[in-house]
């Protein structure tokens, strides 16, 4: 049998470079899609941002002034959500890493709260509604959107914790427990320590998901316009996402307050931007100084 | 090119085996196959392979031996550059196989990689049948001719002394096969693209005794037809496969020379307490 | 002696408050840990007992009802029967098994029609005799009254109305919650527009996110991966409402006037919107998975002269299928749950789909545009709890199988 290798041998090259160009392509196309997203909006919206768009209240029907009101409540929920979801995340993460044994109970809840952090976040707003807001009689309040943001975020600080927990070398808490510590001293004292960098990471990163979430605050705390700043956590308040939301889709006037919108949507992104790049830093930082020690 | 890469090695001190020395089984025609030539390799800041330079000739049976982490297994893998795929790697010096450098610019790693077969410490047949993990090396080399397919793989595997034992199960996984057959698989595999070198890093190791042997004796049957190199822990099968031996420690070169020179009178004193289990 | 008695007390007791706070502490923890489990049985509670509600609740309001004459054979009406004789498009009994003759339809306001204003009564004290009289002596008549108007010795029959049943419910055409006279609760479009949305999302994004998966896992150079793997991030915390502006503003009008549409808010807009926030999810767990295949599997391939391409296919994908199922699976689980940029660009038609061309509505979109208006405990409100479960029910489907999947995948190992 005659087998021209050379032009087998190129044919399969020819083959591989022309998968690996369409690869390289999708994949810059991929990047290229964040970068036309952000670049849009930075480019529109950077035209609106001053000092006076975010200390402003809205005007004339929210076609000028600012959007003070809906960075402070943004701002609101998410110190309320994590306020609640942090340390109870936080500690559910030590008890699955560190307390569970292996068998049925620990298998259960990783199902249960991987499936919590499945659930989508329309179907939060629902339950948020009819418990906080209807069964509880917390009303439309920051308590009731701060409450759900928070279940909203839990799944994702659990996971955060555990997996930081789990990069802890086993060594650290043999040697510990060797000294004779007991579990909490051991867990409190060495582990969390080495654990703390990536548990912080990943809880600055949440920081940006819970901003930007709006389907879970629309019928549990989220206000249309309110001509002035809450008072309370029982009131209702203005979110960025929500009054994006509103001024892009059915404001009084869309086209005026388009400019609104991109400025809106900038500081979103903005918030979003700034806690990645922080969280980026800190592992970075974190990362050096577990190198150099 | 070519020519001024062979006037170079022609120019060097290799340790050329003389004559008288060589086994009877491989008097009948003295031809390098696998030469190196100063060979410095940097796994990022450490150095592992520091200044080879050494000859391996045609249808003989090369064993590396060494204590562990003194660099045989990343000798070995310079033949068919599988220390590419490791990122920060550094390789300075020539390697050349059949007189051509293989590190050179426009080297096909495919097409070497067809002509140098390997053999893995562990048995990593994929997971796929008997049948498509011998003709795995003929698909991706582009043979699509099915009779000719089916013949190449029974005829690799009785080359790998495994045909009868799985002629009757050639559709079934590759994994419900002992460790001891699997890696005569794997062999086969290897020897179903009909490469000129085979290189096998501690093929043996993984396995019982009777395997073990087995693999022996495929080595040993192997010879005539392929240059193999392998790297052994054992020395007695070192001693046993192979014509010529090379001791690695902390990746210098020691000494290479004909396994029964080497057994017998080695000529350093690192060579002598590492053969004679007193180090390693 | 009585001083080291004291203080081998003292130690004591310390010993046992140390060991009790440990126990305290870790009553706390797990505690906590037991929460997500809590909140999952709660949301399911809560998300049942409102959505379950709907079913065999009547489709029309109690405060009225339908009435016919006694003389007709017709005694009963489906929801859907109701609204296309009142839409017009039913005009005559025989349409639905009854007499030859045109339906007469009669609303409260058309009573001056039949009768003077006397006979009503200067204070409309009259109404329920009157309306009798008119019921009574029209044989066609189908008549549309207030409850409470319904005189005691009433001579026509009342339509009892159409209780909503699963059946009908899942497999309605029609979805209008706030129809009068009868709610046309079928949410068959809704589902069918998540179900088309989501699969031409997933059919854009499994492609190109294997790509970037393989991209980044196989062939980047470490600089490279270490530039693409925070975009990815990024891509992933960008909020849904962002992408939904953005596709309002830039991807339906690129919609509408590459197709010559008017109106850009389409299925397919959904899914592009869709498509570029489901491919992070596909790219890191795919690329998650593809880097667990074994490196003695790739080695081998390579040192049989195999290209690396050959080896991406041949080994690598094989035995990363599982792994890529799952991405696939989670990416049409983000996808099916999406709700604001879903909203914002798909037009929210609430029809049954029939090309990715057309404005659709989905599941997510539905509860959100319309909870804010749906009266608690009405039923409309019910209705869209009872959406929510249908979504609920599908995340937790989605879930278990990927949970499966990944089981299965481990046990592999072993
Ligand atoms: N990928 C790698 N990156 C960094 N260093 C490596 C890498 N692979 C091997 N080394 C180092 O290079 C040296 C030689 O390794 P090599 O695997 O060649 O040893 P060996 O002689 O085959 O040992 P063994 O008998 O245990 O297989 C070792 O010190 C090892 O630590
Ligand atoms: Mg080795």
């Amino acid at each position: 049998m005659n087998i021209d290798h050379d032009k087998i041998f190129r044919s399969k090259r020819n083959k591989q470079n022309f998968a690996f160009w369409t690869f390289r392509i999708l994949s810059f196309g991929i990047a290229g899609i964040l970068f036309w997203i952000l670049g849009f909006i930075v480019m529109h919206g950077i035209k609106v941002i001053s000092w006076d768009f975010i200390t402003k209240m809205p005007e004339d029907g929210m076609t000028k002034g600012g959007i003070m009101p809906a960075i402070v409540g943004t701002l609101t929920l998410v110190a309320g959500s994590i306020i609640f979801a942090f340390p109870l995340g936080i500690m559910a993460g030590i008890y699955m890493n560190e307390y569970a044994r292996e068998g049925f109970l620990k298998r259960f809840i990783q199902v249960m709260t991987n499936n919590l952090a499945g659930i989508p976040s329309i179907v939060f707003g629902l339950f948020g509604m009819s418990l906080f807001v209807n069964k509880l009689h917390f009303g439309d309040s920051i308590l009731a959107g701060s409450l759900t943001l928070g279940i909203l975020v839990l799944p994702i600080v659990i996971r955060t914790t555990e997996e930081a927990l789990k990069a802890v070398d086993d060594s650290f808490r043999i040697g510990s427990l060797a000294l004779g510590a007991s579990k909490w001293q051991t867990t409190s004292r060495v582990i969390l320590p080495s654990a703390f960098p990536n548990i912080i990471t990943g809880l600055i990163l949440s920081i940006g998901r819970v901003s930007g979430e709006t389907a879970p605050i629309l019928f549990t705390c989220a206000a249309y316009f309110l001509p002035k700043l809450p008072h309370s956590i029982m009131d209702q308040v203005m979110a960025l996402p929500y009054h994006l939301y509103v001024i892009a889709t059915s404001g009084t006037n869309i086209t005026e307050s388009r400019p609104i919108a991109y400025g809106t949507a900038l500081v979103l992104i903005a918030i979003v931007l700034i806690m990645n790049i922080l969280a980026n830093i800190l592992r970075r930082y974190f990362g050096k100084k577990v190198k150099t020690n | 090119m070519l020519t001024v890469m062979e006037e170079k090695i022609a120019s060097t001190e290799v340790p050329i085996i003389p004559k008288q020395e060589i086994p009877a089984s491989n008097v009948v025609e003295q031809k390098i196959k696998i030469q190196t030539k100063g060979v410095n390799l940097h796994y990022g800041e450490f150095h592992a392979l520091k200044g080879i330079t050494m000859t391996m000739q045609e249808k003989t049976v090369t064993a590396l031996i060494g204590p562990s982490g003194c660099g045989k297994s990343t000798y070995l893998r310079l033949f068919n550059r599988m220390n590419d795929l490791i990122p920060n790697v550094n390789i300075e010096g020539y390697v050349l196989v059949d007189g051509k450098d293989i590190y050179e610019r426009g080297v096909h790693v495919d097409e070497l990689r067809k002509n140098v077969g390997m053999v893995f410490q562990k048995p990593n047949p994929f997971p796929k049948t008997i049948f498509e993990n011998v003709a795995y090396g003929l698909r991706v080399n582009g043979i699509t001719d099915k009779n000719f397919i089916a013949e190449r793989v029974e005829r690799s595997l009785e080359q790998a002394a495994l045909w009868d034992e799985v002629k009757d199960k050639m559709k079934k996984s590759a994994f419900e096969l002992s460790g001891g057959q699997q890696q005569r698989l794997c062999i086969a595999r290897a020897l179903a693209v009909e490469p000129s070198i085979l290189l096998m890093d501690e093929p043996a190791s993984a396995l019982d005794p009777i395997s073990s042997a087995k693999i022996e004796e495929l080595i040993y049957e192997l010879k005539s037809k392929y240059t193999i190199i392998i790297v052994t822990h054992n020395m007695q099968q070192a001693g046993r496969v192979s014509d010529h031996t090379a001791f690695f420690y902390m990746g210098e070169l020691i000494e290479t020379n004909t396994t029964k020179e080497i057994f017998t009178n080695p000529q350093n004193i690192r060579t002598q307490n590492y053969i004679t289990g007193r180090f390693g | 002696m009585q001083k080291l008695f004291l203080q081998k007390s003292i130690c004591n007791r310390v010993k046992f408050f140390r060991k009790l706070l440990e126990r305290l502490i870790e009553g706390l923890l797990m505690l906590s840990g037991g929460l997500t489990s809590l909140i999952v049985v709660l949301i399911v509670v809560f998300l049942f007992r409102e959505g379950l509600g709907i079913f065999g609740s009547p489709s029309m309001e109690t405060s009225s009802v339908l009435v016919v004459n006694k003389s007709n054979p017709i005694k009963s009406l489906t929801a859907a029967q109701i609204k296309n004789i009142f839409d017009q498009n039913i005009t005559h009994w025989n349409e639905i098994g009854g007499k030859k003759d045109t339906i007469i339809l009669f609303r409260i306001d058309d009573l001056t029609n039949y009768v003077s204003e006397e006979e009503v009564g200067a204070n409309l004290e009259n109404v329920p005799a009157c309306l009798n009289k008119v019921v009574d002596s029209i044989p066609n008549i189908l008549a549309f009254l207030p409850a409470n108007k319904i005189p005691k010795n009433f001579k026509g029959v009342i339509v009892p109305s159409e209780k909503i049943s699963p059946g009908t419910f899942l497999g309605g055409k029609e979805w209008f919650p706030t129809a009068e006279p009868a709610a046309q609760m079928g949410v068959l479009p809704l589902i069918l527009g998540t179900l088309l949305v989501s699969f031409v999302a997933i059919l854009i994004a499994l492609p190109l996110g294997l790509s970037t998966a393989i991209y980044m896992g196989e062939i980047a150079p470490d600089g490279i991966r270490r530039i693409m793997k925070p975009v990815i991030e990024l891509l992933a915390g960008i909020p849904s409402v962002v992408y939904g502006f953005f596709g309002l503003v830039v991807i339906v009008p690129l919609i509408k006037n590459a197709f010559g549409l008017d109106v850009g808010e389409t299925a397919l807009s959904g899914s592009i919107i869709l498509a570029i926030m489901a491919l992070p999810t596909i790219i890191t767990i795919s690329e998650d998975a593809m880097r667990n295949t074994p490196r003695a599997m790739k080695e081998a391939s390579l040192a049989l002269g195999a290209t690396k391409w050959q080896t991406i296919y041949k080994v690598v994908i094989p035995y990363s299928a599982s792994g890529i199922t799952a991405a696939a699976i989670l990416g049409i689980g983000r996808a099916v749950g999406e709700t604001m940029a879903v909203l914002m660009v798909t037009g929210n038609a609430s029809v049954m789909p029939h090309s990715i061309l057309q404005p659709v509505r989905t599941i997510p979109a539905t509860i959100a545009a319309e909870l804010g208006e749906a009266p608690q405990g009405g039923l409309h409100y019910q209705a869209l709890f009872a959406l929510g479960c249908i979504l609920f029910l599908i995340t937790l489907i989605i879930n278990l199988s990927v949970e499966s999947i990944s089981k299965r995948k481990k046990g592999e190992r072993h």
